[in-house]
């Protein structure tokens, strides 16, 4: 039955029943930290491979709609709104600057467009570090509130002060991203993504409407982004410039080109592995950028689907040859 | 009016810089249509191999410059062949994406090697002088004479020699000629030396003014890309007056406007400009 040395469906069964039990087995508190934060941005990540990825269009303003996330909650829950209505809102707000943005920027092509959107990251960056009154300019804006506390009836609340607590929040948030990306990419809908990708004439010759789907996809992940950024200072309590930097777009590309574009399992793979091995190498500094830049060229010209692309062509490679043997 | 020529002069000192580092990049996009998004780094590194030839290992300034053209150009020709080259037929997203790789280890080799902290060039020609109630420096004089001679000095090798010749044979039609027996290979290796040379020059003119620092070669990288495509694809001449353009603008709004904020001009420019032109001012195709 089992051709294939990777059945799927069960290693997707064992990774999350790992990632449920995951805080009875974290090794220790800074490792779990980068952990959780490593899972935030695997929700960014999933929300750039639906822009760079499915649809082809390199944006390059992504942590720029992170860091409007990330400045959103901060301004909105130190001004005593609540966290579940702070991060919604902040997402939201994120998604329409991306529809704000999106029409001018989408009507370029190719480089274009990847120097469109990192010109408007940087503008971004550099306002969050000179507004001064609002970003608290590069010092940035500390004492962020963590998320409230939920409240259960007879049973008490859930509050986020533990790590543990916090941990569990951040993966229901990823599983809903990631089913909402699923929902979403196997579609109909889904499918005119990844054809735009492949060949925007032709698929604007079948009646795509290219120019809308491309900012669909394009605002969709703009609000994942900055869902992704309002988690990330709800946890950590403090915001700064870096946050909305192109370094952090740079990241963020590192990990979804490793872990593979245009795989739903690879944008996770790569933000989950990569911040844990770039903690394992602290002690290399900045060797550390010059490894992962050569992985990144390396990879894009040899394994253009990343990790987990490698891993399904070596999967279906021998599934091939033991059908051929039986 | 002490204060708005002062600004011109500095503008135009900024401009030569943004000029030559402009007309690198176009020499490529426009020819070899590669992103090449390093650029800006390839910039950086020149500045710091031109301080590590002068303070590590004592020579003067002319042979440092010098050799700094040369160890950049050869670090130009590898980045291609290494890179871009095999990437030539793949979508143009990956290159893209293969650039932004190489700019990561250029940044983080100058931090290897030289540490994060900024660094600053021995200044040659420290002298400076009031003319018309302008501060200058023979070192800024240099910054704008030298960009004027390598300008003149580029513009007749590419018209004037047969070599040059075959670089913009292969920027009009690739195809063409190779069966006109132009080694493209050849050529684009050519191509990428004499940018990272201009690159190397740049960095070398300018950096005994201000401190030469990693993080350096991306904005002016960014910078030079806007110009390219504002200038044309290509186009030399615009990204000449492309490159004088900006840092008039950016030196006279510095000045009068925001210190701050001077940096958005250029990037809130492009915006602009492509809301209403998305294929650039002097809108070729792009490659």
């Amino acid at each position: 039955m089992i051709t294939k040395p990777i059945h799927t469906k069960l290693l997707y069964g064992f990774i999350l029943l790992a990632a449920l039990l995951l805080p009875l087995y974290a090794p220790d508190p800074y490792m779990f930290q980068v952990i959780i934060m490593s899972l935030i941005f695997a929700i960014a990540v999933l929300a750039m491979n639906l822009i760079i990825g499915f649809t082809g269009q390199a944006s390059l303003a992504h942590a720029a709609f992170f860091g409007f996330g990330a400045y959103g909650v901060a301004i909105m829950t130190k001004a005593g709104i609540s966290f579940w209505l702070a991060l919604p809102a902040a997402a939201s707000i994120s998604a329409l600057l991306g529809l704000v943005i999106g029409p001018p920027a989408l009507r370029t092509r190719g480089s274009y467009f990847a120097i469109v959107t990192l010109a408007f990251g940087v503008i971004v960056w550099i306002v969050a570090g000179n507004w001064v009154q609002v970003t608290g300019g590069h010092n940035g804006i500390f004492g962020i509130p963590r998320p409230t506390p939920i409240p259960i009836p007879f049973l008490g609340e859930i509050e986020f002060f533990e790590q543990t607590a916090q941990y569990y929040l951040v993966l229901a948030f990823l599983l809903l991203t990631l089913f909402i990306m699923h929902r979403l990419v196997y579609s109909v809908f889904g499918l005119t993504f990844m054809a735009i990708r492949n060949n925007e004439p032709l698929a604007d010759a079948v009646g795509i409407n290219t120019f809308t789907t491309k900012l669909i996809a394009f605002v969709t992940a703009n609000f994942f982004a900055g869902l992704a950024g309002g988690l990330y200072v709800a946890i950590i309590g403090a915001v700064s410039p870096s946050v909305a930097s192109h370094m952090l777009t740079f990241n963020f590309l590192i990990f979804l080109i490793l872990g593979g574009m245009a795989t739903l399992t690879g944008p996770v793979v790569g933000a989950f592995a990569i911040p844990i091995l770039m903690e394992w190498l602290q002690e290399l500094g900045h060797f550390r950028m010059l490894f992962f830049g050569v992985l990144l060229i390396v990879t894009i010209i040899y394994f253009p689907r990343g990790l987990v692309g490698g891993i399904r062509q070596l999967n279906q490679k021998i599934a091939d040859w033991r059908q051929t043997k039986s | 009016m002490e204060l708005f020529l002062q600004q011109v002069f500095n503008g135009i000192m900024f401009g030569s810089t943004y000029a030559i580092v402009a007309l690198g990049l176009t020499l490529v996009m426009g020819i070899l249509h590669i992103p090449n998004f390093a650029h800006g780094h390839l910039y950086m590194l020149g500045g710091y191999i031109t301080y590590f030839f002068i303070t590590s290992l004592g020579l003067g300034y002319w042979p440092s410059l010098l050799l700094s053209i040369i160890v950049l150009g050869i670090l130009g020709v590898i980045m291609e062949a290494i890179v871009y080259r095999p990437l030539h037929d793949q979508p143009h997203i990956n290159a893209f994406i293969a650039a932004v790789g190489a700019l990561l280890v250029l940044e983080a080799m100058a931090e290897v090697i030289w540490g994060p902290q900024g660094l600053r060039i021995p200044n040659p020609y420290p002298h400076t002088f009031q003319f018309l109630g302008i501060i200058m420096s023979v070192q800024r004089l240099l910054v704008i004479i030298g960009a004027v001679v390598l300008i003149v000095l580029l513009h007749l090798f590419l018209k004037k020699t047969l070599t040059g010749t075959t670089i913009e044979a292969v920027a009009q039609n690739r195809e063409g000629a190779m069966l006109n027996g132009i080694n493209v290979n050849r050529v684009s290796a050519l191509t990428f030396f004499i940018s990272s040379g201009t690159a190397a020059v740049a960095a070398s003119f300018i950096s005994p003014i201000f401190v030469i620092s990693p993080a350096m070669g991306a904005i002016i990288g960014m910078k030079a890309f806007i110009i390219v495509i504002l200038g044309g694809m290509g186009s030399i001449p615009g990204a000449i007056i492309g490159g004088y353009f900006l840092g008039l603008i950016e030196s006279l709004g510095g000045g009068y406007v925001s210190a701050a904020y001077k940096d958005v001009i250029a990037f809130g420019a492009l915006i602009v400009i492509f809301s209403f032109k998305p294929t650039g001012l002097f809108g070729k195709k792009e490659g």
